[in-house]
């Protein structure tokens, strides 16, 4: 893969094309940008027919070790990897090691083994298997494994130095094995950088994983939950420092558009797309203004209607909240609140996506209420469309010089019910 | 309306509409340039559209052997082929299948649900969305049940009175009074191209006088729901045949209802748990006395050796939960039974599901991928289902093309070979049932 820059802002966000990616190196990824969550290769709740309903999809498809190291006999007997085995064409396949939007139970990491949670129960990795998986797995890029339990409050500095050595440690091995594999062979390898809430850690593993032959940077143990912006913002920043210019960034468990755009202020390239998908969970819809025209205008129309929707929701600044990733922000609607039922809009007045187009809140509400699968369907379509919406946004406000706009849309939204700033 | 090639899911099968006055109206005009809304608003043509029955049945072919048929059956949103399976949407949805999902499956009429929908969102709020059709947005034809069946099978106190059903709603604990007069204005709110009478229901295992008591006042509440239909030129109100497995009530009802003019007959109190014996001869005895002229629904019947037997009996129409309820539970209808794919033994089959399906699930995946899928995310179930419905449809499809083409004993033949191991394993209501309208099985 290849990272092509049109534009980098001083010490902080970048602008550009990834490309390469693939076998044939010929599928390209627009960055800042996300990739395509799935649970076990498929989009959740979504079949070919209804994934397709959305015009863009990013080219890159995640798939988590947490939803499918449990099938890993049936993989090396499939023997053409995953892609072939989930009917997946015409994708890049990136393979993480966790599921974002699936917090796992901690303490069973060890110094040679790291675990994830599958249908069955744990599954304890070590290398060796890990390895073992990538070679039935063949994605075209893969994560190196890695010991990232530092998210907890109070986790201790020697834990945290913990997690920076063995994931190094991890990441030799990997490499070597990686080598060695002829499976693997064109298969790319991102390093993972750890380091906790310590900024000296975090420096220490972001230079010493640049020092490895790797594709790229994952930057684990910052989710959402783990800690506020402000520190999140600081830690990339030093670590952004260490990583060489022309090696993407793909940024763990950070999914929120506020915090996105902070981070992709802070220098990252990549996102994972779990976040309409929790959004869908818990039956909201996404609804967030992506406008940054400069008419105050159309603006404050626009701003009286969403304050209109989310006048009267709880909000809690996401930020603080150690524990609650599944709490609702004031970027979406919840659509099962009763003032629904009647409400004959779509979810969002000019989204071209397929439930906006055929569906009402009405609708919605109804699906939701009388708790029908197809609620489930139709708020993913929606809330992937607009959240890939989002991202191209985000580039087209960066390509533009607009990003403290968006910035203060997003930012304003989100003020306009905690009365706190920023 | 022209010849159409099916969509995917029913291979090799067409449907053909004839001389259908009512379209052909609206083509001349549209073909001579005549702008849409001048149309609408052209007086003679309202007058037309108003002369125009809401529904239509037109024989296009009728078995020589037995008495099956093939029809077409014109109805206010699209035509319907018959025999037909009509898959079942209880709450206004096709249980997680977007309606483009639905429509490209090839399905022309699907089911809602009076007693659920009535309930919840309640039929006010289902009038201000344009009706079921608007609410859901599904653009071919609906067919709702009365609520009678839910009454009796989900309410727990519900009392039947000669006014109606009372019961008390699981919601809110309010005291309700199903009457056919509600029942049908609650049919008009959600303004579905066929409505079911309000009947009163009775188990097919329960004998005695209360199968007589029911048989009659489900003829006087035939004639209470055709008074209160407010819609007769949009909607199509369907009698329902009682009479439980007593041939003597049954011929009762049937001749007092094929005197009231409506436009379709369902054949009702079957497919609960009576035996498999008795259910046969009352769907023939129906049969034979209703008229040849207007469809016949048999009510709750979807396994597919007893749709092929009944349409060879003379039914028509068919509802059943079954295929997409199963289809959640992971098992995957095929010709030769059914495929359990969340079992052990299919986590490393690579083939898909049927090899001979057309349906968008079994042309990309395996039942070895739906298998480990189960374990993550709904979306299984939701392929499942897609795939099911692709069954039932291509077995309708299949048994109208083989009733057209003049092969459909040749048809049964093949069909009951390829769904039981060996003869010896034919169940013997289906060998009778057959053997009563001349088609021997080995």
């Amino acid at each position: 893969m290849k990272l092509e820059l049109s534009r980098v802002v001083q010490g902080g966000s970048r602008l550009g094309v990834l490309k390469g990616l693939g076998r044939t190196g010929q599928h390209s990824l627009d960055v800042p940008g996300c990739l395509l969550y799935t649970r076990c290769g498929s989009a959740p709740h979504l079949t070919q027919d209804t994934l397709h309903t959305l015009s863009t999809l990013p080219s890159v498809t995640q798939v988590t070790l947490s939803t499918i190291a449990e099938h890993q006999e049936v993989l090396e007997e499939c023997k053409d990897g995953f892609k072939k085995f989930a009917g997946l064409h015409e994708t890049v396949l990136y393979c993480s090691l966790h599921d974002p939007a699936a917090p796992c139970p901690t303490g069973h990491t060890t110094n040679k083994t790291v675990s994830v949670w599958g249908s069955g129960g744990r599954i304890e990795l070590s290398v060796a298997k890990f390895m073992a998986l990538q070679r039935a797995v063949r994605p075209d890029w893969y994560q190196s494994m890695a010991d990232g339990e530092t998210w907890q409050e109070n986790t201790s500095r020697k834990r945290v130095r913990k997690s920076v050595d063995r994931t190094l440690a991890h990441l030799d091995e990997c490499l070597l094995v990686h080598h060695n594999t002829q499976e693997l062979e064109g298969v790319e390898v991102f390093g993972v950088v750890e380091g906790g809430d310590i900024l000296e850690e975090r420096v220490r593993s972001a230079r010493e994983t640049a020092k490895r032959p790797v594709s790229g940077f994952c930057l684990d143990g910052l989710q959402t939950g783990s800690m506020n912006q402000s520190l999140r913002t600081q830690l990339i920043t030093a670590v952004t420092q260490e990583l060489p210019e022309d090696k993407p960034r793909l940024l763990q468990g950070v999914g929120r558009p506020d915090e996105v755009l902070a981070c992709v202020e802070a220098g990252v390239d990549l996102f994972e797309s779990f976040f309409p998908f929790q959004v869908t969970e818990r039956g909201c819809a996404l609804c967030f203004s992506l406008d940054v025209s400069p008419d105050p205008e159309l603006a404050a129309v626009l701003r009286d209607d969403e304050e209109r929707d989310t006048a009267g929701e709880t909000q809690e600044n996401g930020d603080l909240n150690h524990s609650d990733q599944t709490q609702m922000t004031s970027f979406e609607i919840d659509l099962n609140e009763k003032r629904y039922h009647d409400d004959f809009r779509p979810l969002v007045e000019g989204c071209g996506c397929y439930c906006c187009r055929n569906h009402q809140r009405a609708y919605l509400h109804h699906l939701l209420v009388t708790n029908e699968l197809l609620a489930g369907v139709l708020l993913m379509i929606h809330n992937a469309a607009h959240y890939h919406a989002f991202f191209a946004a985000l580039r087209e406000a960066l390509a533009d010089g607009k990003l403290d706009l968006l910035k203060r849309r997003l930012l304003g939204e989100r003020r306009a019910e905690t009365g706190t700033k920023d | 309306m022209q010849n159409t090639t099916a969509p995917i899911g029913q291979t090799n099968c067409q449907l053909q509409v004839h001389d259908v006055t009512f379209s052909s109206n609206m083509a001349a005009a549209v073909q001579s340039g005549v702008n849409a809304e001048t149309l609408v608003n052209n007086m003679s043509v309202k007058k037309a559209l108003a002369a125009v029955p809401p529904l239509t049945l037109q024989i296009v072919a009728e078995c020589p052997v037995t008495k099956a048929r093939a029809c077409d059956l014109i109805l206010p949103h699209s035509a319907v082929s018959t025999p037909v399976f009509m898959p079942v949407g209880t709450q206004g949805t096709m249980k997680g299948i977007t309606v483009d999902q639905l429509e490209g499956l090839g399905c022309q009429i699907c089911l809602g649900n009076t007693y659920h929908l009535g309930m919840r969102p309640g039929p006010e709020l289902i009038e201000k969305a344009n009706g079921l059709h608007g609410f859901m947005n599904w653009k071919r034809n609906l067919l709702t049940d009365s609520g009678g069946f839910q009454m009796v099978s989900l309410v727990e106190l519900s009392e039947v009175t000669e006014e109606g059903v009372k019961f008390k709603s699981p919601y809110d604990g309010k005291e309700i009074l199903l009457s056919p007069e509600k029942s049908i204005s609650i049919q008009n709110s959600l303004g579905s191209d066929i409505m079911m009478q309000l009947d009163d229901v009775v188990s097919s295992t329960v004998t005695g006088p209360r199968v007589e008591e029911a048989m009659h006042r489900s003829i006087r509440w035939l004639d209470r729901c055709i008074t209160a239909n407010k819609n007769p030129h949009k909607q199509n109100l369907f009698a329902i045949i009682q009479g439980g497995l007593n041939a003597e009530l049954r011929k009762a009802c049937l001749h007092e209802m094929t005197k009231r003019n409506v436009p379709g007959f369902a054949i009702g109190g079957l497919s609960g748990g009576e035996e498999k014996d008795d259910f046969w001869r009352m769907v023939t005895l129906s049969t034979d006395y209703l008229p040849p002229e207007k469809p016949r629904y048999l009510m709750g019947v979807g396994y597919a050796v007893d749709l092929v037997v009944c349409v060879a009996l003379g039914c028509d129409m068919f509802d059943c939960v079954f295929p997409t309820r199963t289809a959640r539970f992971g098992s995957a209808l095929v010709p030769w039974g059914s495929l359990q794919v969340k079992q052990k033994q299919y986590a490393k089959d690579m083939q898909p599901i049927d090899p001979d399906c057309q349906c968008a699930t079994c042309k990309r995946h395996s039942r070895a991928y739906l298998h480990a899928l189960f374990k993550s995310d709904t979306a299984a179930m939701h392929h499942i289902t897609v795939h099911n419905i692709a069954y039932q449809l291509t077995l309708m499809c299949s048994v109208r093309q083989s009733i057209v083409e003049g092969r459909f004993p040749e048809f049964i033949r093949t069909f009951m070979k390829r769904l039981f191991p060996s003869p010896d394993q034919y169940p013997s209501w289906a060998v009778d049932a057959l053997a009563s309208v001349n088609v021997t099985l080995e």
